[in-house]
């Protein structure tokens, strides 16, 4: 599948921004936070902004944006527009958080249940965008229990990065949140590696054969494309560059996206007053391995329709 | 709204049933497709750089060609356009209500005044049914002519696809597959029409009808052993000289 820069920027930085918004939640219901409003003003500043600017790249891949407002209207089928109701109503409990620590407002009443309802649909918007890829069966790379697993794994680990980054700016102890850091990465790169495994294995159920429904004597090979230059459809779902690459940019987005900000991570736990660089270097590297996954990820996911162009379905 | 019309007792659906037995992959069907819809109600289909080094441009339907090995290998042509699927994954997954099932008759049809053009629709059809119009910025798909099936200003001999009108093998038929009698419907049921890619499920209207298993050819020059026909004479001096 073509990688469009738009798409990629969109899931990676939404799924930051609903990250970091869940984790400010939960941490600040627990009172596990820097006990400073201006902290949490500031990660929920940043968690909106990730989103927003992430929605904002979501248009730039739409042939007319100025209808994007219509993607709102058929949530009963659509994980499209389940994601774009999900991701406005996000704003409300988001929002009330945001002015919450801006001024201050110590409402004991009010405080957790809007801390936990920001969570959660700051996750299930990131649930939403996972579904949207999750769901579509001619793509089998998509198709896969660990599609779901992997998009809030990522959220979390990115969001949780830059929540660590945060902390060690401020005066206190910032172990706790470095160290959920850490585990937040260590589970992405696992679920990562899971997800790679299986779609090693698996093979998908189609092929030539079952396309064309050709292979009664044996095996079926393409003759002639239908047309002498590439068309929408393969520019779209033919996208190849990537498997001569993949295990290279798989080794790189492990190394340098994962085990890097792991060992920084454990390093800002272990030496306070490198904390502030180390964790802020976690963070850029663990975003910027994001974006390499996500790269990979549709550019290693294969369609059906290539079938029909003697491809790899 | 996208979600599905819910299914109904005599179900019209309209679609095609292709013949791989008799198609000579003349692209005529092609052709007429684009020459008709980028003038019809679906137009204007957008041709990027026509006459240059690499023409690109929205179809509708699109002919391959395969080869099968084996026993009875041999070259099919094999034109793809929209199967107008019961279980239309590309009408459910849009966002914005463009796309669409048709109660009345099936037809899967792109409404472009609602389309976003997110291309989420293209990536849900196995197939590759739908291409992006870059220059209008909507998806376009196969209409099955819907403005000529329905047209009381044509011959009723014409209101059919102009795929199906321009074949001139006539290995393209439409009609009604939800009527078991009908003739296409008859015509499925006696050559065996199948489904593509039926293990995932989206169940296509459009049936496709395989190449008739051909007999053992006897045209192959062989060197006969001993003559089985020409009379006693023959076999008389095929005996001598074989001595």
């Amino acid at each position: 599948m073509h990688p469009a820069p738009s798409i990629i920027i969109f899931t990676v930085s939404s799924g930051l921004g609903y990250g970091l918004l869940a984790l400010t939640g939960i941490l600040t219901a627990m009172d596990q936070l820097p006990d400073d409003h201006w902290f949490g003003t500031a990660a929920v500043t940043l968690a909106l902004a990730a989103v927003t600017l992430g929605l904002i790249s979501s248009t730039l891949h739409l042939g007319h944006p100025e209808r994007a407002w219509r993607a709102l209207s058929q949530w009963r089928s659509s994980w499209l527009s389940r994601e774009g109701v999900a991701a406005l109503a996000a704003f409300v409990p988001g929002g009330l958080l945001w002015l919450m620590f801006l001024l201050d407002a110590r409402g004991e009443t009010l405080r957790a249940p809007l801390c936990l309802a920001s969570a959660a649909f700051a996750l299930g918007t990131v649930a939403c965008t996972a579904m949207i890829y999750a769901s579509l069966k001619p793509i089998r790379q998509w198709h896969n229990p660990l599609v779901l697993p992997g998009y809030l794994a990522l959220a979390l680990m990115t969001g949780a990065l830059w929540l660590a980054a945060l902390a060690s700016l401020w005066p206190g102890d910032a172990r706790l949140v470095i160290a959920i850091a850490l585990a937040a990465t260590a589970l992405a790169a696992a679920v990562k590696l899971g997800y790679w495994a299986a779609i090693e294995r698996d093979r998908g159920h189609s092929s030539i054969e079952s396309a064309t429904g050709l292979g009664k004597g044996g095996t079926v090979r393409l003759f002639e494309a239908p047309h002498t230059s590439e068309n929408y459809l393969l520019k779209e779902m033919g996208f190849r560059i990537a498997r001569k690459h993949a295990r290279r940019l798989r080794r790189l987005a492990l190394g340098g996206g994962f085990a890097l900000p792991v060992l920084l991570l454990a390093a800002a736990v272990a030496w306070n007053v490198i904390a502030p660089l180390a964790a802020i270097l976690a963070a850029v590297l663990g975003t910027a391995g994001a974006l390499l996954e996500r790269w990979l990820f549709f550019a290693e996911a294969t369609h059906t329709v290539t079938l029909y162009y003697g491809g790899p379905g | 709204m996208t979600s599905l019309p819910p299914a109904q007792p005599r179900q019209k659906k309209l679609g095609l049933v292709i013949d791989l037995d008799i198609c000579v992959g003349c692209h005529a069907c092609a052709v007429n497709c684009k020459e008709w819809n980028a003038g019809g109600s679906a137009g204007p289909l957008t041709d990027l750089m026509p006459y240059g080094g690499a023409p690109d441009g929205v179809w509708f339907n699109r002919i391959h060609a395969f080869e099968t090995e084996g026993e009875d290998a041999r070259t099919v042509y094999f034109p793809k356009s929209c199967l107008h699927c019961e279980d239309a994954a590309c009408v459910t997954v849009c966002p914005t209500g463009a796309s669409f099932k048709r109660t009345e008759d099936g037809i899967v049809l792109v409404d472009d005044e609602l389309c976003i053009g997110c291309k989420l629709c293209s990536w849900a059809c196995p197939y590759g049914a739908r291409e992006f119009d870059t220059d209008a910025g909507v998806m376009r798909k196969c209409t099955l002519c819907v403005d000529r099936i329905y047209n009381e200003t044509f011959d009723p001999a014409d209101r059919v696809p102009a795929c199906v009108a321009t074949c001139p093998v006539s290995a393209r038929h439409f009609g009604d597959l939800g009527d078991p009698q009908s003739p296409v419907s008859r015509l499925v049921a006696e050559r065996g029409g199948y489904d593509l890619l039926p293990e995932l499920g989206y169940r296509p209207v459009n049936k496709y009808l395989p190449p008739r298993s051909r007999p053992k050819s006897t045209c192959a020059v062989e060197e006969a052993a001993s003559p089985s026909t020409g009379g006693k004479l023959l076999q008389w001096l095929d005996q001598l000289l074989s001595r």
